[in-house]
């Protein structure tokens, strides 16, 4: 079996292509209020009638209160258990239900996630339901949200400097982090079935604009054309840890925060796809100790 | 001629907003200069949108309108105070950067057929951002306040340094690299030695990150070695000493950075971190609550990158 499936992977990119069509036709920034009915729609447009369960007992989301920051707003998304060898999630996806393009990514995860814990940053634009969905390794949909209110008037979900944002395009930078001190972890080799206590944390981050595609040229009165990172492939070695689709909803110079269980691999490589077709690509020695940053 | 009932309907309401314009009250910070002071707060229905400092300059021959306010209604007051002053014509409107509180009244002075004048970035920051901002603060205004309000292009980009001249009195205009926002545009009057500096100065409002943290320290370097004596903030006293003015907004965004970068060594989260940095800072603001976490979130995702 595996754990990606080409199909849905097409389906869902075409989705996120039809709604954002449909939002750049209406040229909206979105309702100020979050209409009850907005889920129901788009929940047929994604899942059609599959049913989904109350999330609670596996995952938590964490989201600010208030959208501080139109353009980056941090989301903490909490898996509840380890992944198990018969009972894991097998992907996410994160919803912002009043956005023009409401599906803002869907993580894949492989099978040495260990934890199926990530943090990302996404715009919105409205008030609105964030919602994470996770599908389990049986099929069977969990849902977890939080309201987050609009930002003030003065903040806008646009990137802050696009000149910088397209000189260093493409740039990546990978972080690791310390795990809370385990000191039998630290120098145990990797053995095929590792411990959760060998768990590891990285964080990888992209340079890119992310344009949304939602703006008007004053002028030409054309809308300028959508460019963002539409795909990004997490190894481990060879091993496939992570898969994202993303999309104009995931912030400026998108960052994705996970974990993994290392595999005895030495390094960390990260191959990244656009819109406009050009693939970024950068690999990273797993350190041994490993240091803040 | 037949107009449709709409377009009546529309006309009378236009006619009676201007009808019942009461000019803004401005200081005159130095001769031939005024400034409206902005409250303190959010843009809301009670206040029009007049929270930022904006204001004019009288010289010989014309006049210049430093940042239009943030409603159409605030726009038609600050030129109401003008008509109360003098009848020279209205030939520059500049806007200090792309906020709604800084160019929202941009409208309010189409009659007077100006130059809109902007930083090089300007017209691409209301492109991307204009949309948002009408929909977002139509619903924070009062209507009579937001009626006719619309995003107006600049009509001259300032790309290093302008100069314009109002009749024996020269302004000299700075676009600065990202700071506040990535549109930040000074205006130096030479005659009266006063620097106007839009949102690239903070007092008593806290200051508000939307372009980049330590560019903003770099510009405020820059500012600093200007040849001014006084100055007319975005937010704060309509006039102050300069640069004395500078070490409050200094000391904030110096330890907001320093705060961040000590969190991003400890590895914390964005979502944890813009909770914590410049939480000391909190006493000596208006408005922390409002925008700290702001501020912090966006400084974290920049100084993420050194
Ligand atoms: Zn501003």
């Amino acid at each position: 079996m595996s754990v990606f499936d080409p199909v849905k992977t097409k389906m869902t990119r075409r989705l996120f292509a039809s709604l954002a069509l449909v939002a750049a036709a209406g040229f909206s920034a979105g309702p100020a209020f979050a209409a009850e009915d907005t889920w129901s729609d788009l929940k047929e447009d994604i899942y059609g009638d599959r049913p989904i369960l109350d999330g609670k007992d596996w995952v938590q989301l964490e989201a600010p209160y208030r959208a501080h920051d139109a353009a980056v707003v941090p989301i903490d998304i909490a898996a509840l258990r380890p992944q198990e060898k018969d009972r894991f999630i097998k992907s996410i996806t994160l919803v912002i239900d009043e956005n023009p393009a409401p599906v803002a990514a869907v993580f894949h995860l492989g099978k040495s996630i260990g934890l199926a814990s990530l943090s990302t940053r996404v715009r919105v634009n409205a008030y609105s339901h964030v919602r994470a969905i996770a599908e389990a390794n049986d099929g069977q949909l969990y849902m977890v949200s939080r309201f987050v209110k609009a930002s003030g008037g003065c903040s806008a979900p646009a990137t802050k400097d696009p000149d910088e944002a397209l000189a260093s395009m493409g740039k990546m930078k990978l972080r690791q982090f310390a795990m809370t001190p385990k000191p039998e972890a630290s120098s145990a080799p990797a053995p095929a079935k590792a411990e959760m206590s060998e768990l590891r944390e990285a964080q990888i981050m992209i340079r890119h604009p992310n344009h949304s595609g939602l703006q008007m040229d004053q002028l030409t009165r054309y809308f300028v054309p959508a460019h963002y990172v539409s795909d990004i492939e997490v190894r481990q070695g060879d091993e496939l840890l992570l898969s994202v689709e993303g999309a104009i909803s995931l912030s400026e110079d998108p960052s994705i925060r996970f974990h993994y269980l290392p595999n005895g691999s030495s390094e960390l490589k990260v191959v990244i796809e656009d819109t406009e077709e050009q693939v970024f690509t950068k690999s990273w020695a797993i350190q041994a100790s490993q240091s803040g940053s | 001629m037949r107009l449709p009932l709409i377009a009546i309907l529309l006309l009378l309401q236009t006619s009676l907003v201007r009808a019942e314009v009461v000019p803004a009250e401005v200081t005159e910070v130095a001769p031939g200069a005024f400034v409206r002071h902005g409250v303190h707060a959010l843009i809301d229905k009670d206040n029009a949108g007049g929270i930022a400092n904006i204001g004019f300059i009288i010289g010989k021959e014309s006049i210049a309108v430093i940042d239009s306010g943030g409603s159409f209604l605030d726009g038609a007051r600050l030129r109401a105070a003008i008509k109360l002053r003098s009848d020279l014509p209205i030939r520059y409107v500049i806007n200090s950067h792309v906020h709604p509180d800084h160019i929202f009244g941009n409208a309010a002075f189409l009659q007077d057929n100006p130059s809109f004048i902007g930083h090089r970035n300007l017209p691409r920051a209301m492109q991307a951002r204009g949309a948002h901002y009408l929909e977002a603060n139509k619903l924070l205004l009062d209507a009579e306040a937001f009626e006719g309000t619309e995003i107006i292009l600049p009509s001259q980009l300032v790309e290093g340094q302008s100069i314009i001249d109002l009749g024996e009195r020269r302004l000299i205009l700075d676009a600065h690299k990202t700071a506040h926002t990535d549109a930040d545009l000074t205006v130096l009057d030479e005659t009266t030695s006063t620097l106007w500096t839009g949102d690239l100065l903070f007092q008593k409002h806290l200051p508000v990150v939307d372009g980049r943290l330590k560019g903003w320290l770099e510009v405020m370097k820059k500012l600093e070695a200007l040849p001014a004596t006084r100055v007319v903030a975005g937010h704060g006293p309509v006039s102050l000493p300069w640069p004395e003015a500078l070490a409050p907004q200094r000391a904030y965004l110096t330890k907001l950075a320093a705060d961040l970068r000590r969190l991003i060594t400890e590895g914390k989260t964005m979502r944890n971190a813009s909770d914590e940095a410049g939480q000391s800072e909190k006493d000596k603001w208006l408005l922390f609550e409002e925008f700290n976490t702001r501020n912090a979130t966006a400084g974290f995702a920049e100084l993420e990158w050194e």
